[in-house]
């Protein structure tokens, strides 16, 4: 086992993203990190909380219903953000994300993402007990 | 790409003969370079899309195909309703109705350069781009539902352009038959502060010059000539057609399985034309299309104002809209018959020839102009729609110079600055709200459009006929 991490990996247009850590949860909250990661590498502070609480019909689903929720609150709310806390129970999240509003000056925002895809989409354990959360971002 | 998996019919043209479950051929049009170069993906992605119900002649791959979701991007293909035909929203995309827009201006470079610096702050300024920027009008309910009903022709409604620009505009700037009340509540929230916005990404505004014309012909046609100066702009439906291609992606890839659809990868997702949920996307997808046509609509206008503050003389008048993400109904010639079919084009801009009905009535003896866009530091050119089109791909060609770098990529080898430093050195200006955005956008990430277009010409998809180089370039 290692500590919870993320990662890019390649796609050939866009970008992918991967969570890995001990849970599902912590490798749900790296995924959302690398989704972080593919607009700013500027510190984000958390100023502020969004609740989030989703159903779906299978943890790859969840996942990407995950990933598009927070797609969804950074576009309507011009938020970035930076800690998460997700709770699992079965197919339903409940989640609380934390962060501030977006600033040109201090996050150099590279690109918007337009969604989460079921490209390279994967949920599962590993050999060596760690959970890996991964899917392609369209950018 | 191994040559062997592919039947050559031509210089240009790969076929793929149909196995397993593909129900017609697959068939790539590239160089044997662009072939080389192409990801296997794009076999892969081909061949799976034979495989969806209702499709016809074959599923076609352009030169610029690179991997997609389900449909390379880059792909055609087209599905007859009445034969169990399907629509996909990855078919369309994330980007609905993304386009290119290109406008004469009515001056030459000697007009610009005295004031290039003040005009692409201008610009700069006056269109917002990049991740968080507002637009400028903020739509209520009711606005929301006619701006998605109307297209270009609301936006001209509400003072953002004139009558004549809608003519230059595919379905003259309103896309019929779309259904806003099947546009999700979030995907009107999504988009009720981003009209008139760039976005960020590939998308962009350039002032560009026309530096070689390739066909006098068309080209005098079009109104275009060696020197003159243009504006492009490459933008697409923003939030809401984001939002509706996260939602229909979903639903479509839980009920394959109830129409009996098997997919042969779950991104293929898609329904049934005839089904509740085909006509359902296809309602709110075609509201998206509008959605990009009200969008490149209304920047047209605060482009117009950008220019007024800085070169009054300027005139700008729309050349041609094209929309590269769509899925549209027209009628093309199945055995020689006449049919109703649902053409996808996702990544592919539609290339109808000489004398087709849907032309502008100016440009219909030369066929309608095919508008590419190249990357910042290269070039864009402009293409004719050919009468062999209609047969070889339903009247489609390439869209652009496509990636051949990942953004991962593209960071590690460049920095932002160094790229606008490189640019200025070549007489290019650029405006950005980042520098990481530009770093992940250098020319060099793409593919050489000069030969994704010359693939386009020699395979007949579409005739070159311009040239276009940029003087300035508005990142998102």
């Amino acid at each position: 086992m290692v500590s919870p991490h993320w990662e890019h990996f390649h796609h050939e247009s866009d970008i992918g993203v991967r969570g890995q850590g001990p849970t599902l949860e912590t490798a749900f909250e790296q995924a959302a990190h690398a989704l972080t990661a593919v607009i700013t590498e500027e510190p984000v502070s958390p100023r502020s909380i969004v609740e989030i609480s989703l159903e779906s019909p299978d943890l790859e689903f969840l996942l990407v219903d995950w990933l598009n929720a927070l797609i969804f609150d950074m576009a309507t709310r011009s938020m970035l953000f930076c800690r998460f806390e997700v709770e699992l129970d079965g197919t339903h999240l409940k989640a609380k994300a934390w962060g501030e509003p977006v600033s040109v000056e201090k996050h150099h925002p590279a690109v918007e993402v337009k969604g989460a895809t079921l490209s390279e989409l994967k949920v599962q354990q590993l050999q060596d007990g760690d959970w890996l959360a991964q899917c392609v971002v369209d950018v | 790409m191994e040559f062997s998996l592919f039947k050559r019919l031509s210089k240009y043209e790969w076929l793929v003969e149909p196995f397993g479950n593909m129900r017609v051929p697959a068939i790539l049009f590239a160089s044997e370079k662009l072939l080389d170069d192409m990801d296997h993906k794009v076999y892969e992605q081909a061949t799976n899309v034979a495989c969806l119900p209702g499709i016809q002649k074959a599923s076609y791959a352009m030169p610029d195909a690179h991997w997609g979701y389900g449909f390379p991007i880059g792909g055609v293909a087209a599905f007859d309703p009445d034969e169990g035909g399907v629509i996909s929203a990855g078919g369309v995309g994330f980007d609905i109705s993304c386009g290119v827009r290109t406008m004469h201006t009515g001056l030459t470079r000697e007009d610009v350069e005295p004031v290039k610096e003040q005009l692409a702050e201008a610009l700069y300024r006056k269109v917002p781009a990049g991740v968080g920027s507002r637009g400028l009008i903020s739509l209520s309910p009711d606005e929301m539902d006619a701006m998605l009903s109307g297209g270009a022709r609301w936006a001209v409604r509400k003072g953002y352009g004139t009558k004549k620009d809608l003519e230059m505009i595919e379905e003259q700037g309103c896309m019929g038959g779309a259904l806003p009340e099947e546009v999700s509540l979030q995907a009107k929230k999504r988009q009720k502060n981003e009209m008139g916005t760039l976005g960020s990404g590939n998308h962009y505004l350039e002032v560009q010059e026309v530096v070689k014309v390739f066909d006098a012909e068309i080209a005098e046609v079009y109104q275009i000539c060696e020197g003159d100066l243009v504006v492009t702009v490459h933008c697409g439906s923003r939030g809401l057609g984001h939002q509706i291609g996260t939602e229909f992606l979903k639903s479509m890839a839980l009920s394959a399985a109830q129409f009996g659809i098997k997919l042969p990868d779950r991104e293929l997702a898609c329904a049934p034309i005839h089904s509740d949920l085909g006509k359902s996307y296809l309602g709110a997808m075609r509201g998206g299309m509008n959605c990009a046509l009200a969008n490149r609509q209304i920047i047209t206008h605060l482009v117009r104002e950008a220019f007024a503050g800085v070169l009054p003389k300027a005139e700008l008048e729309i050349l041609y809209d094209v929309s590269h993400n769509t899925c549209k109904l027209e009628t093309h010639a199945i055995d020689g018959n006449p049919k109703q079919l649902f053409v996808h084009r996702k990544g592919a801009t539609r290339a109808f020839g000489p004398g087709h009905p849907d032309i502008p009535e100016i440009y219909r003896s030369v066929g309608q102009p095919v508008l590419i866009g190249g990357t910042m530091g290269t070039a864009s050119y402009i293409l004719a729609g050919t009468r062999e089109s209609m047969d070889l791909a339903f009247g489609s060609a390439v869209h652009g110079a496509g990636r051949s770098m990942s953004r991962h990529q593209a960071l590690k080898k460049w920095r932002g600055r160094a790229v606008i430093e490189d640019l200025a050195g070549r007489g290019i200006i650029i405006r950005s709200p980042s520098q990481r955005g530009v770093a992940e956008e250098a020319p060099g990430a793409y593919k050489d459009v000069s030969s994704v277009v010359e693939a386009a010409d020699q395979a007949h998809l579409a005739r070159k006929v311009a040239r276009l180089e940029p003087l300035v370039c508005v990142k998102g």
